[in-house]
Order: structure tokens, then sequence, then C-alpha cells
């Protein structure tokens, strides 16, 4: 259970968010959606303690983040982001084991668990010898959320996981995603500009503009009901964007 | 890991093996001398007498530099023998103008542990020396004539500017005034008074080149020179301790060498280009096996690289086992390291001579200092390398780092010096090449290495001899470039390889 609560965030002069409250539910996808800009991106890094709020609260499974307890909070989370994140002078397999050596697992034991990431995140294991740069970029992402889902967090942060790929990588890796959170069950927050990325994951939306929130909901209420004119052009400017017809 | 291998390995090594071999077995003499000719001569004709008389074995410390240097040498016990003159002692070393004889000078040196031989005979007086074309042209005889030509321009060594018995005393009595007055090396001096650059020059009386170069000496009618008696300065218990070959120098050398005598022997050495150790052995009489030189210079090359590699190698190593955490601990506290990085960019602008200079009343001279001053040089471009390398990591890796939950060690050496390490291993690369340049200053702080010949090439005006040390110099830094390159392919991960050609 992750909670903002009357979140302001600045950076200098500019407000990043303007009292933010945003609800995550366990065991759901919870999207934030938002064009750059809106602080959607400062929404994790506050969860994950990256930074502090201003104002307001940030609340993981009922503790405060802040300096004092924010080593032990993001021991529940996984972190993934645009094009991986990877280390480049580790290989594939050391990027993704790098988080167990420090927890001191055992080597064989190291070894099963990523076997098994392998199989789930769809990755050959040969793979795992290479450099980042030897990879592909969806593969450079599959190992990316191997390494995020390595000591098996309950909370799973994804900062545009899909972004830096191209359109068929990315449709085949959205679907895999989705259906890993679905099996996983994990409390899912993911950060994405892409309107029907949102549309493939969320089970609840939350869609950002210049640091506030605009409208909360299921996907289906942003299409039916949307709270003010501006949700509406977000939706269609890139449905149209995309060549694809405007929905309804 | 591979940086931290790095530091653990074959610099180390050498510096323990070399430091064991240098150890000092009792019953050594260190002989030193200045740098110039004369003093080369009778600082090695005295190492010879060492050598036969065979009480104690012999360590050659020659060309340290001027009267200063030398001296605090032999106070601070880094040397126990060197040639001196009476003049000097009286008014340069103790101060004290009234002091003239050798009697009274002996007296008062006592306290400080030294005692003087008797003259050796000549005496080497300052004196000012012009073209004798020149001096003709403008009836110039006496310094008292000088007065009447202020447009001359001279050339002075640092020592004879400073000195009360020189440059600012010889003013005063005679009430010379010359517009056009610089600091020269000496041994250069030379060549820019034949060419005519120079006018007027410090020089000594026994100088070997005043004939050859068609010079003349002002007369000093008015009295202004002391005597300059030359003697052999000794540390007592070195006297005491070895009383069979004290006995022998001062038989060997009290009242044995003439102005004239010695005017040859430096002649030898200046005009003929005999080495040192044959004119040496030519004033004592002794046929010095005829090694030839080439075969002389090889081993003592040999040496000498020994000697500066150890110089580069250890005092790179420190500068690496001090700089790379001063540059992580510049990146993590940033205000605290631009502090710290502006103080060792502050070394880095003191030239590299003078900082050598400033280690002599913390250290001494020799190899210690010597390396204490090579490493501070060497530490800002391996701490500014790391700094840059530390804060130069994508900061989207440094919070993933932190969301893993490494740990501070791990995050760092897992990570972050990795990640820096091209940048590192760069700024390791620029140090020694610098160093193995600037370690050929030591020598003239008694440090030993290639500059060792490029001090005495200079004091003998021998361009040869300059080269034999600078070219081996030169060769040493491309050789250790060439050896980083490949080191390079082994401390900087695979994974970052390509980057690192692309960098580059």
């Amino acid at each position: 259970m992750i909670t903002l609560h009357g979140v302001t965030k600045r950076f200098g002069d500019r407000v990043a968010l303007d009292h933010v409250s945003i609800d995550v539910l366990p065991a759901t996808t919870h999207v934030l959606l938002g064009s750059s800009g809106s602080g959607k991106s400062t929404v994790l890094r506050l969860i994950l303690g990256l930074v502090e709020p201003d104002d307001g609260v940030v609340l993981v499974d009922g503790t405060a983040v802040g300096p004092s307890t924010r080593a032990a909070l993001v021991a529940r989370m996984g972190y993934v982001v645009q094009d991986g994140g990877l280390y480049p002078h580790l290989t594939a397999y050391q990027n993704v084991a790098l988080g167990a050596e420090a927890q001191r697992w055992p080597r064989a034991r190291i070894g099963t668990r990523v076997t098994e990431l392998a199989v789930m995140a769809g990755l050959e294991e040969s793979l795992l010898r290479l450099y980042p740069r030897e990879l592909s970029g969806g593969q450079r992402q599959r190992v990316g959320l191997m390494r995020a889902l390595m000591l098996d967090p309950p909370m799973l942060l994804l900062d545009e996981p899909l972004a830096a790929l191209d359109p068929v990588v990315r449709a085949e890796l959205q679907g895999h995603l989705g259906r890993l959170f679905a099996e996983l069950g994990k409390t899912v927050v993911l950060v994405t500009h892409d309107i029907r990325e949102a549309a493939v994951f969320a089970t609840t939306i939350t869609l950002l503009t210049a640091g506030r929130v605009v409208q909360r909901g299921t996907f289906a209420d942003l299409v039916d009901r949307p709270a003010t004119q501006f949700v509406t052009q977000f939706l269609t400017a890139q449905t149209l964007a995309a060549g694809a017809p405007a929905s309804r | 890991m591979s940086i931290r291998g790095l530091l653990g390995g074959a610099a180390l090594g050498v510096l323990l093996v070399h430091s064991v071999a240098h150890a000092a077995p009792k019953g050594v003499i260190r002989v030193g001398s200045k740098s110039f000719t004369e003093s080369y001569i009778l600082a090695e004709a005295a190492a010879q007498v060492i050598e036969q008389v065979g009480e104690a074995r012999v360590e050659r410390r020659v060309g340290l530099g001027g009267t200063g240097l030398t001296y605090r040498a032999i106070e601070s016990g880094a040397i126990d023998l060197y040639p001196e003159y009476t003049g000097t002692l009286g008014l340069v070393i103790l101060k004290d103008p009234a002091l003239r004889t050798p009697q009274q000078i002996r007296a008062r040196l006592d306290t400080r542990g030294l005692t003087i031989s008797e003259p050796l005979g000549f005496t080497n007086t300052y004196a000012l020396a012009v073209r004798a074309e020149m001096a003709d042209r403008l009836g110039l005889e006496t310094l008292s004539d000088l007065a009447r030509h202020p447009g001359l321009t001279a050339a002075f060594s640092s020592g004879f500017m400073e000195r009360a018995d020189g440059w600012p005393g010889l003013q005063r009595h005679y009430g010379l005034w010359l517009a056009n007055v610089r600091v020269m090396e000496h041994a250069l001096t030379y060549r820019a008074l034949v060419n005519g650059d120079v006018d007027i020059m410090d020089i000594f009386s026994t100088d070997g080149q005043l004939e050859r170069l068609r010079l003349r000496i002002l007369q000093d009618d008015r009295r202004f020179f002391p005597d300059y008696a030359a003697v052999l300065l000794v540390r007592r218990e070195t006297a005491e301790r070895f009383p069979r070959t004290w006995a022998r120098l001062r038989e060997t050398f009290e009242g044995q060498l003439d102005d004239r005598r010695m005017a040859r022997l430096n002649a030898m050495a200046d005009l003929d280009g005999r080495p040192v150790p044959g004119v040496a052995a030519a004033f004592l009489g002794t046929a010095r096996p005829a090694s030839g030189r080439g075969a002389a210079l090889v081993t003592e090359l040999y040496a000498l690289t020994l000697d500066h590699l150890v110089l580069v190698l250890v005092s790179v190593a420190s500068a690496i086992i001090l700089g790379l955490p001063m540059g992580v601990v510049a990146a993590r506290f940033r205000r605290a390291g631009q502090v710290e990085l502006g103080v060792i960019g502050m070394l880095q602008t003191i030239p590299a001579l003078a900082l050598l200079m400033f280690m002599i009343p913390l250290f001494g001279i020799g190899k210690g200092p010597a390396l204490v001053a090579l490493s501070l040089y060497a530490l800002l471009p391996i701490t500014r390398s790391t700094y840059a390398g530390m804060i130069g990591i994508d900061r989207q890796l440094l919070e993933i780092a932190f969301v893993l939950n490494l740990g501070r060690l791990r995050r760092l050496f897992r990570i972050e010096l990795p990640l820096a390490s091209i940048s590192i291993m760069a700024g390791i690369k620029t140090s020694a090449v610098l160093t193995v340049g600037t370690a050929t200053l030591a020598a003239f702080i008694g440090g030993g290495g290639y500059g060792a010949l490029i001090v005495r090439g200079l004091a003998l005006d021998d361009t040869a001899t300059i080269l034999a040390g600078a070219a081996p110099a030169a060769v040493m830094a491309l050789v250790f470039h060439a050896l980083f390159e490949l080191l390079d392919r082994l401390a900087v991960p695979r994974g970052l390889r390509r980057e690192a050609a692309r960098v580059l």
C-alpha cells in the first residue's frame, strides 16, 4: 500500500507537484499518466525516497518515507527505468545478481533464482553472459526487470520501461509484462506518457499535468467520463498521432 | 577491484626490494659537493682517497646545489664531507665577517659538530669577468672602472645575487649601478658572455675557462672580496671515527693545490671534456683503470635507471594511495571537495624545483624529501581525474544502486570506482608520464635518478652529459605511456572498453 497525501514538491522555483494525493492499493497496477514535465516521475522518486516532499507525506505500508526509513523501505521495492539502467561494466548476470550478492545469498541460490527469472522474463539464459551493450534494447529491458524482481519485492516501480523500444518489441514486452504483473500479484506503479500502455496495464490511472492530478479512475472512466476537456484532448491527441481512430 | 590490484602490485614490490638494498651498512662516508666543476673534482678526489684507504665505503652525493643546500646536508648528517671555502664559511654560513682565519672558523664550527682541514692551497675568490676585447675597447681594468659603464648587461648566478659577499655588497662597496642585471644558471652564462648577449658575469678565480674563452677578470682594486681558501669541511664524528682516512685526506689535500693547478684541473674537465673521475685521478697521480667513458656511462645509466624508476613508481604509487581516496571524498562532499581540489591545485602552481627546495627544511635532502615532493606533484592529476570520474557517473545508475540496497562499500568498489575507472586510469597515466619528467629535478636535492647526469652536465657545461640524462628520461616516459595503454586494457572493465575507445 502506497499513499501520497497532499504532497508538494518544488525544484527551485518550479513546482513539480502541487498538493498531489494518490493511493495505490496492494496487488493492483497504478499507472501515472502524463506528458513530460507533468511530475509523474517525481512521484516515483518520492516513493523511493530519492527526493523528499516540501509538504505533505508519502507513506509506504503505513511508514512515512524519510531519511531514516527509506533504506528499509526500498528493500520492498524493485525499480525499473527506461532502457534497463544496467551497469555497463557488469555482465547481464552480474547486474541481475547484484542485490542478492549484497544480501550475501549463496552462489547456488543466486543461480537458481536467475534461471527462474530468465524464464519469467522470457530471456534466453545464455544471453546473461553478455554485457549490456551487446544486448538489444528489449533484452536490456528484460534484464532490468529481472534485476528488479531478483529479491521478489512486493512493490514494483517502473519509469517509462518501454519508451526506448521499437514498436514490435514494445508490443511483445507489453503483453509479457501485463501477464507477469497479474501472475505475481505485485503492487505496481508504472509511469508512462503512452495512453495505450496505460490502457493495457492499469487497474487505476492517475492523469497528471503540470504537477496536478487531473483525473483518477479506470481507463474506461477517463474515456467515458472525462473530468475536464484536457482529459479528452490528451487521449485523442495520442491516438490521432499514432494513426489510429480516436476511441469512440 | 582492478584498481586495488594495481595498488598492491609491482610498485610496492620494487619499493621494498630497493629500500632493503639501500639500507646503509656501518662504515660509510657520504661525500657531497656543490654543483660546479671544482666542487665535483675535489669531492671525487676525496672519494677516491677514501676508497684507497679502505676504512669506509664511499657514497657519492655530489652536485647538491648551492651553499645553503650543501651546508644543510652536512649539518643534518645527510653527507659527511664536502669541499668548502673559508670566505663562504665565515660570511654565508657563520655570518660573521670578523671570521677570517681557518683557526677562527674551526673554533666556531666546533659547536656545530663540524671541522675543517687546513687550506688546500688555492683561493677561489669571486671575481667579475668581461670579454677581453670589450675590456680593451672600454678601458676596463678594475671594478672601480665599472662605475663609468652603467649600460653594460650583467648575468649573475643566483648565489652571487643574494650573498652579502656577492653583488649587493659589491654594489655598495664600489657604488656601482647597472641598468640590466639578471640571474642565470652559471654554466650557461659563459656562452651568453662570449656571444655578447651579456657583458659581465661572476666567476671564480680558478675558473678553467678564463683563458680559453678570452675573458678578463676585473681587479678588485678596493679589496672587497674576502679570501676564499678552499678547505675540506667534515663532520667531526666522521673524522674521529675514521682517523686513518681523515689523516690521509689532509695529507693529500692540504697545501697541495695552488691556483694554477686547480685552474688546470678545472680546465681538464670543462674544456677538454674529461670525465671528473679521470681528472680527480690525474690530481691524485693514480692511473684510473681506463674503463672508457662509454662503459662507465652504461653502468652508471643502469644504476640511475633503477634509481629513476624507484622515484617514479614510489611517488606515483603514493599519489594513487593518497589521491584516489581524496578524489572520492571530494566527489562525495562537494563543498569540502572544492577546497581540497583548490589546495592541491595550488601545490601544482608551485614550480617543481621550488617545491623540492621547500622539502629541505622539513625533511633534509636525498631520496626521501624528493619522493615527498614528487608524490605531491603527482597528486593533482589523479585526484582530479578520480573526482571527475566520480561526479561524471550517471545519476540514475547511482539511484539504482541505492534502490538495490548495495551498501556504501559495495557501491563504491563494485559500481562507482569501476564506472570512473576510465577517467581514473587516464589521470594515473598522465601523472606517471609527468613524474618521469619531474623526477629529473630530484637530483637537485640529492635525490638521484637521471637528473644527476643533467645536473652534472649543466655544471660542467657538457651537453653530451645533459643529453645522457635527458634522453633516457624521455624514453622512460614513452615506455610508461605504452605500459599504461596496456594496463588500461586490464584495469578498465571489459563492458566499458569500447566506450573508452570512443572517448579517447
